[in-house]
């Protein structure tokens, strides 16, 4: 790992038409991390990993991913670096959970081949990870909203990229499973030396698994850092606009967020 | 429900060879019948050169074969091909089961150019006046409809939607105006707009035969891309494919495709809505599996409705009313047995 690895922005600034949905944003995110980018609705975090990913262009500033500017990469040799789990899900024909999960290979496999046995086993191997292995044949428009979320889960992890960055990967899922998710992803940040970027809504969630923590708001960084330092009641307050207290929890062995829900 | 890879390659190869059966079995129907093995050997004549072969058949058959029924027959085959695999593209493209190649109003551009050279009895060009008007208004419809519906060099399926249906409805008022104006001449504008394979050459077949050509050359490079299409572009683009690329490729080509059907025959409904339809019921959504068959299926299909048409009915129907009429109940019956069964 040297230095240029990961994503450097500058001046980044990008807006929907007239309205502006980030502005002047400078950050470096180093490999090997796990970060959460938290912040209230609309505040630019989408964006923020559209950005990412080069699927948007900023309209200033300039977003360098492993010493080059995103936008000079091939779409292909961008996505053997880096996965993408979107917010929406949606697929209206029906193909297998295996078959999307395999889509997953896409940019392992040339254009008239056939997967290989490595794409065989990388399939297997993320359905497993994440536990759908046993519906493997069913059809995804079939599934209930979670099912298709793990599944576009195991997809992201079957492309096997250095980079992982989920977009509320676990907004439709129970306990259970979202632990299941983010314990794999944390395993492959500790293990693998992956990076991991997700937006993340649950700021409990957010304080367990990330290594940093990038707090958003309207299109501006709030706060950055190691997510102790980060999430403080001022903070919450300033940019959520709710009470809350932060104290280290026994039984999590780890500091957690209380509310202050009604009184 | 769904068939594995084993009986899928037996689905192609079925209907390829019913395909080729049926295009023999057609040319022999008709007012003068002509047996299938002489049909052969005329054919087997004319691409070895080899008169021999056509020893003790009438003098006559050669030419009702050669020039009159197989430009019609092979046509009519290469068109059902063309709009089945128009479907299947603009499904996938739109993400939408219920699009199909006139979605995008390509059918209401060529309606209305064909509609303005029969008006102005345009004969510059003589023979390939209508078709070429026909040609002109969809490829012109089509890049109006891109232009309305592209921002930023991106296009969205609902854009895309919604722009085709509105340009569709202003070219049907100026359709409608155009039969107004007609007035006694109307009866040919309706007759071109209802489709029909009659007088067909081998240059028609030649025409079709090109587009389909690279319409599947197209479809086949992009197969798997339009695949991960399905997924949403998002998904699309961080997978490795030039989401907005492969569509304007992929929908450009099938709008061309089109295009060359509906000038070539008119406008023929429902082919390419219900044999994709059908076809992904049978071999699921993997495009590199429902485009063979599907194009093999349209083929088979509106050979069978043209013959019906050209040889069994006591007078020729229109061939655009005979496919919506059969293939729109069977469409309902599908419809509701598929909506009983999902609840």
């Amino acid at each position: 790992m040297n230095a240029a690895d990961g994503f450097a922005l500058a001046g980044v600034s990008f807006a929907y038409g007239a309205i502006p949905a980030l502005a002047g944003l400078n950050l470096s995110l180093k490999p090997g991390r796990f970060y959460g980018v938290v912040g209230p609705n609309g505040c630019g975090k989408t964006t923020f990993l559209d950005l990412l990913t080069g699927g948007k262009k900023p309209a200033q500033g300039s977003v360098t991913f492993m010493g080059q500017p995103v936008a000079d990469y091939r779409r292909r040799d961008l996505a053997r670096l880096i996965a993408l789990v979107p917010q929406d899900f949606a697929i209206d024909f029906a193909f297998t959970v295996q078959e999307v999960v395999l889509m997953g290979r896409h940019p392992h496999i040339g254009r008239f081949a056939s997967p290989a046995a490595e794409d065989w086993r990388q399939v297997e191997a993320a359905m497993a990870a994440i536990g759908i292995s046993h519906f493997q044949d069913r059809y995804v428009n079939e599934l209930s909203g979670g099912e298709k979320q793990r599944v576009v889960v195991a997809r992201a992890l079957a492309q096997q990229t250095p980079y992982l960055l989920f977009d509320e990967a676990t907004s439709s899922l129970d306990v259970r499973y979202t632990m299941q998710i983010f314990n794999e992803a944390r395993r492959l940040v500790r293990d693998e030396g992956r990076t991991v970027i997700a937006v993340i809504h649950n700021l409990n969630l957010a304080a367990a698994y990330c290594d940093e923590l990038i707090c958003m708001q309207g299109g501006k960084v709030a706060a950055c850092g190691p997510s102790d330092t980060v999430l403080e009641p001022e903070l919450i307050k300033k940019v959520f606009g709710v009470e809350s207290r932060v104290a280290f929890d026994e039984f999590s062995n780890i500091r957690q967020i209380s509310f202050r829900y009604w009184s | 429900m769904r068939h594995s890879q084993y009986q899928i390659w037996l689905l192609t190869i079925s209907l390829a060879a019913a395909t080729l059966g049926a295009i023999v079995y057609a040319t022999g129907m008709g007012h003068i019948a002509v047996p299938g093995a002489d049909i052969l050997r005329v054919i087997a004549a004319r691409i070895t050169g080899n008169g021999a072969l056509l020893a003790g058949i009438d003098p006559v058959i050669p030419f009702v074969v050669l020039e009159v029924r197989l430009p019609r027959i092979l046509t009519a085959t290469l068109v059902g091909g063309g709009l089945a695999m128009s479907g299947v593209i603009y499904q996938g493209i739109l993400l939408n089961p219920l699009a199909d190649p006139y979605t995008l109003g390509v059918s209401s551009g060529a309606a209305f150019g064909a509609a303005l050279a029969l008006l102005a009895n345009l004969t510059m060009i003589g023979h390939f006046s209508v078709p070429l008007f026909a040609f002109a208004g969809a490829a012109l419809t089509l890049l109006v409809v891109l232009y309305l519906s592209s921002f930023n060099g991106q296009i969205s399926a609902n854009t895309l939607i919604l722009s085709g249906v509105i340009v569709g409805a202003i070219l049907a008022a100026g359709i409608s105006f155009l039969k107004y104006l007609a007035d006694e001449q109307v009866a040919v504008i309706i007759f071109w707009l209802m489709g029909s394979f009659a007088s067909r050459t081998w240059l028609d077949v030649a025409v079709v035969a090109g587009a389909l050509l690279c319409g599947l050359g197209l479809s086949f490079y992009y197969a798997r891309d339009l695949n991960i299409l399905s997924l949403g572009s998002r998904s699309a683009d961080t997978l490795g494919v030039e989401s907005t690329k492969v569509r304007w490729i992929l929908l450009l080509g099938a709008s061309l495709v089109t295009a060359v059907c509906v000038s070539v025959s008119g406008i023929i409904g429902f082919i390419g809505l219900i044999i994709p339809h059908l076809m992904r019921f049978l071999v699921g959504p993997d495009n590199r599996k429902l485009l063979p068959v599907s194009i093999l299926a349209g083929a088979l299909l509106l050979l069978a409705a043209d013959t019906v048409t050209r040889a069994v009915l006591p007078v020729e129907v229109p061939i655009g009313v005979l496919t919506a009429l059969i293939g729109g109940p069977f469409f309902c019956v599908i419809f509701r047995r598929r909506q009983r069964r999902a609840l």
